[in-house]
């Protein structure tokens, strides 16, 4: 947020670095106060439809709190998260969700880096076969997935030769190979469009350079575009796992709620039970999970980091 | 900018009046009737055009939709009413819904009189499912239950237990082998397993608050699910069908069972004539031969919501909707068996039902609803939790599902 804010004021001072903050003239102060009014609007409606929530899901967590039994609401601490993490069910789904995340965008990545390169080299109908790449993402994915439950259904299936018989979403390696399958084809679009972003900023002429002294085209991909592309694929990375961890919709659908992810598991908990303290609670888990993830990718990249330094 | 003030000004000004306007004093109060709509054939609507007029001014029913699945319906109405909404004056719930929106208070009590017509030549079993802590919290306006549907041209004579049926099964063999049963993770697995534990002489709660869950019944249930869920009586698709998916499985002429609801006998008609002649109807299989068997009871009660300001006005509507007039329209226009005992012997009730309606009665009375608890949606997550896919069910499951479940009705324990 804080760099959103530094950005906003005016290029114009050009020196101002940590130690200039001290000398500022009337203009630049103005400047900035101005700057900060202009952002206000923006911060207090983020407090309003982030923080407000966050905040009241973690005071909810904290609580016995059933919907259907609003008399019986009561402080109760750490107990529903003591009920979340001493469960089977909890750890099982934890389990279940990490395997998609890792597979899928596991598949995402070199998927999408291949439609990438063919996007970035196209010399023939750019235009068409960008937009060809692009169009599963453009599907509103409940559709999609509607669509896939339809193909994976023996009655009305239309997968060739015997694998619409096995009735796939019936079986538990059937859900995972079908939520994969619909996830990837879904978003590797995304992932493509990311990572071409990336290949445009690598120079030709460090190509033509590699080219002269002899380098293959495996070698120049590993050792020049790969490198480069270090900050750009980070980011496509960090988004899709992050998306993919709070999967939802496309496995809701597809089994109907019978295959479970970590949301799926805080929707029975909230829309379902009513229960709002272990479903706040669920939720909240979720959250840490998700900040240790991104926590996660901005250390183990470093300085390759969006952010961190010399991102230029 | 002061012009754009002025404007949203004005607009809130006009959204306030108009707010206003609807619930003015003046005129007969509108009355929401929250229900679904889709595949009842018009029957509510016809019901409450019967009732508006008869009203002669009183007041004016609205039709509210809400979705055709009942746990989607619960979800719709339990986040309006624990909001407090006033716009919910009758409701039609599934018959689980009674005891968790009445310990919740969002529906309130029949008045002693009116409750007492209600009770008047209503199928006991129906209005059981209405009554919470022997109050009448939701009137019974239409019924349902679960047949045998067999093919005539396969079985001689239908049968009576489950055992019987896997023996009949097995020999028929390959795809006529297959049972229909509803193995999806939905509240309709739940049906199936509160019907078989049953008819094996046990049941799943012994109070609101108390699991019951006798060991004997309850492995010869889980038995029948297991031997449910191997060849050749399971469909491939079995874990993910719903009674939907198991009528068209069956309109498609392999298997030579089916449990499920009377609205498949209309649909194969149309869809498959040459499946329909063959269609023959008996009551729900038992599980042990000594044991008759509970039917599984499904159906829709009323209920006023507890916000509504215009309380005496609904329960009279809600009576007047489910007059014998209107029981009959449902049955004529949306296939739905009526609560009126005596309606079974009319010509519409024979009709809707050929030849089967005496069987639909006997089911209905026979039926042995699922337990009355306000925790029902956590015990029916828990049975899908732990039971669901049915290939999955073991012997020992019967002491898992015992924790899970008391688990579940103390509030306790993630589902």
């Amino acid at each position: 947020m804080s760099s959103v804010a530094a950005k906003a004021a005016p290029p114009t001072a050009a020196p101002a670095t940590a130690k200039g903050k001290r000398h500022l003239t009337d203009k630049q102060k103005g400047e900035r106060k101005l700057a900060y009014m202009l952002c206000a609007p923006a911060v207090i409606a983020m407090l309003l439809v982030t923080a407000y929530p966050v905040l009241y899901a973690l005071w909810l967590s904290l609580r016995r709190s059933d919907l259907r039994f609003p008399d019986a609401s009561e402080f109760v601490g750490l107990t529903n998260y003591i009920t979340v993490l001493t469960s089977s069910t909890w750890w099982s789904v934890l389990g279940a969700t990490t395997l998609i995340t890792v597979v899928s965008v596991a598949i995402e990545l070199v998927l999408g880096m291949a439609l990438a390169l063919v996007m970035h080299r196209i010399i023939f109908a750019r235009g068409p076969v960008r937009a060809a790449i692009l169009i599963p993402y453009g599907i509103i994915t409940v559709v999609a997935a509607l669509s896939w439950q339809y193909m994976f259904t023996p009655e009305n299936g239309f997968l060739p030769f015997g694998i619409s018989q096995s009735a796939l979403l019936a079986d538990t390696a059937g859900q995972y190979i079908a939520i994969i399958a619909t996830e990837v084809w879904k978003t590797t679009p995304f992932m493509a469009l990311l990572l071409l972003a990336g290949l445009a900023i690598v120079p030709d002429e460090l190509h033509e350079a590699a080219k002269v002294d002899g380098a293959t085209a495996i070698q120049r991909f590993f050792r020049i575009t790969l490198p480069l592309m270090k900050p750009a694929i980070l980011v496509a990375l960090l988004f899709r796992t992050l998306d993919a961890f709070r999967l939802f919709d496309s496995a809701f659908v597809l089994t109907n709620g019978d295959f479970r992810t970590v949301s799926i598991l805080g929707y029975d908990q909230l829309i379902t039970r009513l229960n709002l303290g272990l479903g706040s609670a669920v939720s909240v888990l979720i959250f840490l999970c998700v900040l240790i993830i991104a926590a996660l990718f901005v250390k183990g990249f470093g300085t390759a980091a969006p952010g961190a330094g010399d991102d230029r | 900018m002061r012009r754009v003030f002025r404007l949203i000004a004005l607009a809130a000004a006009t959204a306030g009046i108009a707010a206003c306007g609807s619930d003015g004093a003046s005129g007969p109060p509108t009355l929401n009737l929250y229900t679904f709509t889709a595949g009842s054939g018009g029957a509510f609507e016809a019901a409450v055009k019967d009732c508006n007029e008869k009203a002669g001014g009183r007041y004016r029913i609205v039709i509210q939709d809400l979705p055709p699945n009942a746990d989607d319906q619960r979800e719709q109405l339990a986040r309006r009413l624990a909001a407090k909404d006033a716009s919910i004056d009758i409701a039609a719930l599934d018959v689980i819904f009674t005891g968790e929106f009445a310990e919740a208070k969002w529906i309130v009590p029949f008045p002693e009189a009116q409750a007492e017509e209600v009770r008047r030549g209503t199928i006991a079993s129906t209005v059981e499912t209405g009554t919470y802590q022997d109050q009448l919290y939701a009137a019974p306006f239409t019924s349902n239950t679960q047949l045998l549907w067999y093919r005539k041209d396969r079985v001689d004579s239908p049968p009576k237990t489950w055992d019987e049926m896997f023996q009949q099964a097995r020999e028929l063999g390959g795809a006529n082998g297959v049972i229909e049963i509803q193995g999806a993770q939905a509240e309709g697995y739940v049906v199936w397993f509160n019907a078989l534990i049953q008819s094996a002489g046990g049941r799943i709660l012994s109070s609101p608050t108390k699991v019951d869950l006798p060991d004997g019944p309850t492995r010869a249930a889980l038995q029948v699910m297991q031997t449910a869920s191997k060849r050749p009586f399971a469909d491939p698709s079995q874990p993910t069908q719903a009674e939907d998916e198991g009528r068209i499985a069956f309109e498609t002429g392999g298997p030579s069972f089916m449990v499920n609801y009377p609205f498949i006998y209309p649909s194969a008609e149309e869809n498959a004539p040459d499946v329909f002649k063959n269609i023959g109807a008996a009551r729900f299989p038992s599980v042990s031969a000594s044991e008759p068997s509970a039917p599984p009871l499904g159906g829709l009660n009323l209920a006023v919501g507890a916000y509504s300001k215009n309380r005496e006005e609904s329960f009279e509507a809600a009576m007047c909707i489910r007059e014998p007039r209107n029981q009959l329209l449902a049955t004529e226009l949306g296939g739905l068996p009526p609560t009126q005992e005596s309606l079974f012997d009319d010509e519409v009730v024979r009709k809707a039902y050929p030849g089967f309606a005496d069987l639909m009665l006997e089911s209905i009375k026979a039926a042995g609803p699922r337990p009355a608890t306000p925790a029902y949606s956590d015990l029916s997550l828990g049975i899908q939790e732990t039971l669901h896919p049915p290939s999955s069910v073991s012997q020992s499951d019967a002491s898992t599902l015992r924790e899970t479940l008391q688990d579940a009705l103390d509030g306790k324990g993630l589902l």
